[in-house]
């Protein structure tokens, strides 16, 4: 009994491909092309498996029949078997490469985008800038939205170190290079949250760098784009506008924006419309006033290393800040 | 028989390199993220004196090590916080530019840590910006030690993180100012002119 626990435990990593965050399940063209190869290998590496074992087997029945032939014997009877392997080996690894090439010319082509979207990985956050020449643009992070089935044109770049984009659901993984820009275009064919998280070794908080993608209809993504081209509303709630100035009495706003106010800083996420928000740093914490204070107290606890400090409030003005920035919806 | 002999003396000789070497290796600078908000609170009480220059940091300072001068962790977030918060706009990669140059070897306000500390957190006079209500008391302290590394005239152990562009002047922990000393305009007594 016990022992069949133990052997089921692997079974347990498969918990993990229902997710969603997952290269086996797909939902766009690129991460079906990669999903189709990953299957085509796994099968093809299980059929040879298979007839090796059986092969094997074979020979171990047969032993006992040939065990007095000499060795010049024993060649010219492997011969033709040796021959077939060989060649079976060559055709199997000529198909595989072909297959792999086809499939990497197949992600790798160009495509007409409806969308551009440069995503600058920092240190430890997704940052995401919405150009659009006739409607404005606009930033926001960690969390990208798309319209479903249109595909977007993704411009990675990185200011500092090497990160890499990864949503395994809708495409294969893309390095952000410092000093040059690498282009991917996805395309989700169903709307849902995608999963994502970097996938290169980017410093001490790695581990806490997700980002979502949010897949909606058009006329849902076009609402969430217009309503993110405003600028912050003042929040009519005496907390939420006590905070406010909190907000921009203290260094926060050296480092964020909000659009609609003097906060101007360039260096940490755009929070013009922070509350509208799933998660905050990077998926580290739910988005509830709670976690927004959480953080706030003391970021260098919750996610040691990252780039914001710890700025110090009274509790009174760290409740109205967490109410401030709840309401920026 | 030599051959073996030989070896084992190469062995003897080399092997305490080899320990002392990854044991030099296994020694890591230890890391604090977060420095306590007492202890920013006691930095804050840090006074200069009536004259602006010179002063004394707080003892809480000395007590913890002086770490913004001494440790690479963060130098490196000075230099971080030195693009972050514009300082090149006025002062260049610490050559100058439309403010005083750090590393020609003159400081304004004098080269310890709490007159730069001092000059980053009130401003000075003809357009250093007071940094009071942008920076948190640990920043400030963090850039100050790092702009007291650009015009060091001592070599340190410590070292921020390289530049992610190209390097365009002696980097921080090679005493740069007395690479890039310039004795600027001698005065009435030429032997007490200015040397590093």
């Amino acid at each position: 009994m016990k022992r069949w626990l133990l052997l089921s435990l692997p079974l347990l990593i498969l918990a993990g491909c229902q997710s969603s965050q997952s290269a086996l399940e797909t939902h766009g063209p690129s991460a079906r092309h990669l999903g189709d190869l990953i299957w085509l290998f796994s099968g093809v590496a299980t059929v040879i498996w298979l007839l090796v074992v059986l092969v094997m087997l074979v020979a171990l029945a047969r032993l006992p029949k040939h065990a007095a032939e000499g060795r010049a014997e024993r060649d010219a009877r492997m011969k033709p078997v040796v021959i077939a392997a060989v060649i079976a080996t060559a055709v199997i690894v000529t198909g595989l490469t072909v297959a792999s090439y086809f499939t990497t010319r197949a992600i790798g082509e160009p495509r007409e985008a409806v969308l551009d979207i440069t995503v600058r990985g920092q240190q430890w956050w997704w940052q995401f800038l919405y150009s659009d020449p006739g409607a404005g643009g606009f930033e926001t992070a960690n969390e990208l939205h798309v319209p479903v089935g249109k595909p977007v044109r993704l411009r990675l770049e990185s200011p500092d170190v090497i990160h890499s984009f990864w949503v395994p659901s809708l495409a294969g993984k893309m390095d952000l290079i410092p000093g040059r820009t690498n282009v991917l275009t996805i395309r989700a064919d169903r709307p849902g949250v995608y999963r994502g998280q970097c996938a290169e070794f980017c410093g001490i908080q790695h581990g806490h760098m997700s980002l979502f993608v949010i897949a909606e209809p058009v006329e849902k993504y076009e609402a969430w784009a217009a309503l993110q081209r405003s600028a912050a509303a003042v929040p009519d709630d005496a907390d939420a506008l006590a905070g406010r100035t909190v907000f921009l009495s203290k260094p926060c706003a050296a480092c964020h924006t909000v659009r609609g106010t003097e906060a101007k800083g360039k260096t940490g996420p755009d929070l013009t419309h922070v509350g509208g928000r799933g998660t905050i740093a990077a998926g580290t914490l739910d988005n509830t006033r709670g976690g927004m204070a959480a953080w706030i107290a003391d970021p260098q606890t919750v996610k040691p290393g990252n780039n914001m400090p710890l700025v110090t409030l009274a509790p009174e003005e760290l409740r109205q800040i967490s109410a401030y920035m709840e309401s920026l919806k | 028989m030599n051959a073996v002999k030989g070896r084992t003396v190469l062995f003897v000789v080399i092997a305490p390199f080899v320990l002392t070497g990854a044991a030099l290796g296994w020694l890591r600078e230890s890391r604090s993220y977060r420095t306590a908000p007492p202890v920013t609170a006691e930095l804050e009480t840090s006074r200069l004196l009536p004259i602006g220059i010179g002063g004394a940091p707080a003892e809480v300072y000395f007590a913890s090590g002086s770490v913004y001068e001494k440790d690479a962790y963060n130098l490196s977030q000075g230099k971080r916080l030195y693009d972050w918060f514009g300082c090149p706009a006025c002062h260049g990669d610490g050559r100058g530019k439309n403010g005083p140059s750090f590393l020609d070897g003159w400081w304004l306000y004098g080269p310890d840590m709490v007159s730069i500390m001092a000059s980053i957190r009130n401003g000075r006079p003809h357009g250093m910006p007071a940094f009071r209500d942008r920076m948190t008391e640990e920043q400030i302290w963090q850039l100050a030690g790092y702009v007291e590394t650009i015009g060091a005239y001592k070599a340190l152990i410590a070292a921020p993180s390289r530049n992610d562009g190209i390097h365009t002047r002696p980097s921080e922990n090679r005493a740069p100012a007395v690479i890039l000393f310039e004795q600027g305009p001698v005065g009435n007594r030429r032997e007490q002119g200015p040397t590093p």
